[in-house]
This record gives structure tokens, C-alpha cells and sequence, in this order.
């Protein structure tokens, strides 16, 4: 299972505030990307039931990233990059797909789709953080941008 | 190791499956998928789910127990769950799903209300 080979195509860069990371379209990246964010966010000296949302919301998007933006095309990267701020913690997340209109998701807590066993990802994303947003790059691909302010 | 271990039991007649691990995108979701249809086959429709040891769930694994539920009541059968975690309890509420699910804190107590 864990063949290590998408290692080879992954990188981390560290700064004091920022992180990159860019990994292949594939379902194992999810978990080891989201770990690295992780490792991130906990030192950025969030509270850690903030930390818990922020993971939350991170793997959703990177999931989304490799599974509806990328399609599982291994070819096509997925771009994450971390700020930590004095006031807030920014998560883009970008991926080299098509691009999707976020008002065409419906709301999974309506009765008529509380029964559907998808279309919660997005639904924690913005349960979770305090700004989501999404936009189109000039060079193609979807980036979505996500917020959460520290609490003093 | 896998990123979800499934242990099962027989109480009576109801299948207690324990659930070790993450059940996230990926084998893990896939992994209780595949449980549930094969207890289904099995002809054992009375399945109690102990997420106790269940350390991380995302929007997948939430939707793979959406899909255990509907399954197993269009069988016929009923799923209950029992020990949630104080996250999934929290993750549960938020998506409103707390009130579709039939919750427990003690297996005995669970165990007997199975029809």
C-alpha cells in the first residue's frame, strides 16, 4: 500500500510563516499532505479544538482537490500553501481541474438530502472556517481559500 | 497497517462490528462499505456499530454510515450505533444526523432494543 513512490514528486518547503506543498492526485497524498498541514497549524499555536476544524476543513478540500478538480489524474498536481498571521491561519488549496460553482451545492442538513451520502465535505469547510471562497486562476485550475482568525 | 480494523461478534442475534481506526476517503470508507454488504449477504440485518475506537472521521465516512443506514433499512434491518466519540457526536449534530441515527452509550442497552 504504502509504496512511498509519490514522495519522490512531493516537497515541503518551510519558512517561518509559510508552507507549500504540492503533491500528486491520488487518495494516499490526502492523509500525508493534511499531516503536514497539520504539523503546521499546531505550531502555529492555534487552540487546538480550532486545530481539529482546520484539519477537518483541509482535508475536505484536498480530497476535493484530487478527487473532483484533478480526477485522480496523477499527472496533475495539487498545490497547498499555509500562512500563519499574527491574527489568522490562510489555506489555499489549488488544483488544475475544470473549476465548479459553489452556490450549485446544496445544503446537506435539508431534510431532502440529509439522507445522501455525499456533498458534506464542503459543508465542514465552511462549518469550520470562518472565510471559504473559491476562484479561478488565470492559468486554469481552482483555488479555494480558507480563513480562520485567531481568538484572543 | 490497515487504516481500519473491523472486529465482528455475535450477541444473539445481532452483529456487533468494532471499529479500530479512521474512517476517512479511501480504505477506510471502503472498508465498512464492504462489511456491511457482506454481512447483508450473510442475511445478518441486525448490525450494532462501536465507534468508540473510531480516532478520525470525514465527510466520506460520515457518508459511508449515511450508506450503511439506507442499505440496511431497505433490507429490512436496522443499524444503531454506539459509543461516538465526543467529536463524532459533534460532527453528527452539525450535520443534523444525530436525529437519524439510533445512538447508544451501552451495549446492553443497545443490544436490547433490536426487534
Amino acid at each position: 500500500m504504502c509504496d512511498g513512490s509519490w514522495r519522490a514528486h512531493a516537497f515541503l518547503l518551510v519558512t517561518l510563516e509559510t508552507t507549500e506543498l504540492k503533491l500528486p492526485s491520488r487518495i494516499e497524498a490526502i492523509e500525508e499532505a493534511a499531516t503536514a498541514v497539520a504539523g503546521f497549524v499546531n505550531r502555529s499555536g492555534i487552540s487546538e479544538e480550532a486545530a481539529f476544524g482546520i484539519d477537518m476543513a483541509v482535508r475536505e478540500a484536498i480530497a476535493n482537490a484530487v478527487i473532483h478538480g484533478n480526477r485522480l489524474d496523477e499527472t496533475k498536481l495539487v498545490k497547498i500553501n499555509v500562512k500563519s498571521s499574527p491574527d489568522s491561519l490562510e489555506i489555499k488549496v489549488h488544483d488544475q481541474g475544470q473549476g465548479f460553482n459553489p452556490e450549485t451545492i446544496s445544503d446537506p442538513t435539508k431534510e431532502e438530502n440529509i439522507l445522501k451520502s455525499s456533498g458534506r465535505g464542503i459543508f465542514f469547510m465552511r462549518n469550520f472556517m470562518d472565510e471559504v471562497d473559491w476562484s479561478t486562476a488565470p492559468e486554469g485550475g481552482t483555488s479555494v481559500r480558507m480563513i480562520k482568525r485567531r481568538v484572543n | 497497517m490497515a487504516e481500519l480494523n473491523i472486529s465482528e461478534r455475535q450477541a444473539g442475534d445481532v452483529t456487533v462490528l468494532d471499529l479500530n481506526g479512521k474512517v476517512t476517503i479511501g480504505e477506510g470508507s471502503v472498508a465498512l462499505r464492504t462489511a456491511i454488504r457482506r454481512l447483508l449477504e450473510e442475511g445478518k440485518k441486525k448490525i450494532l456499530l462501536n465507534l468508540a475506537s473510531v480516532g478520525y472521521i470525514d465527510s466520506s465516512g460520515i457518508g459511508e454510515l449515511v450508506s450503511s443506514y439506507t442499505a440496511i433499512e431497505k433490507d429490512g434491518g436496522q443499524l444503531k450505533l454506539l459509543n461516538l466519540t465526543k467529536k463524532l457526536q459533534d460532527l453528527l449534530t452539525i450535520t443534523k444526523l444525530l436525529t437519524v441515527f439510533d445512538v447508544y452509550e451501552s451495549e446492553s442497552e443497545a443490544l436490547n432494543t433490536f426487534k
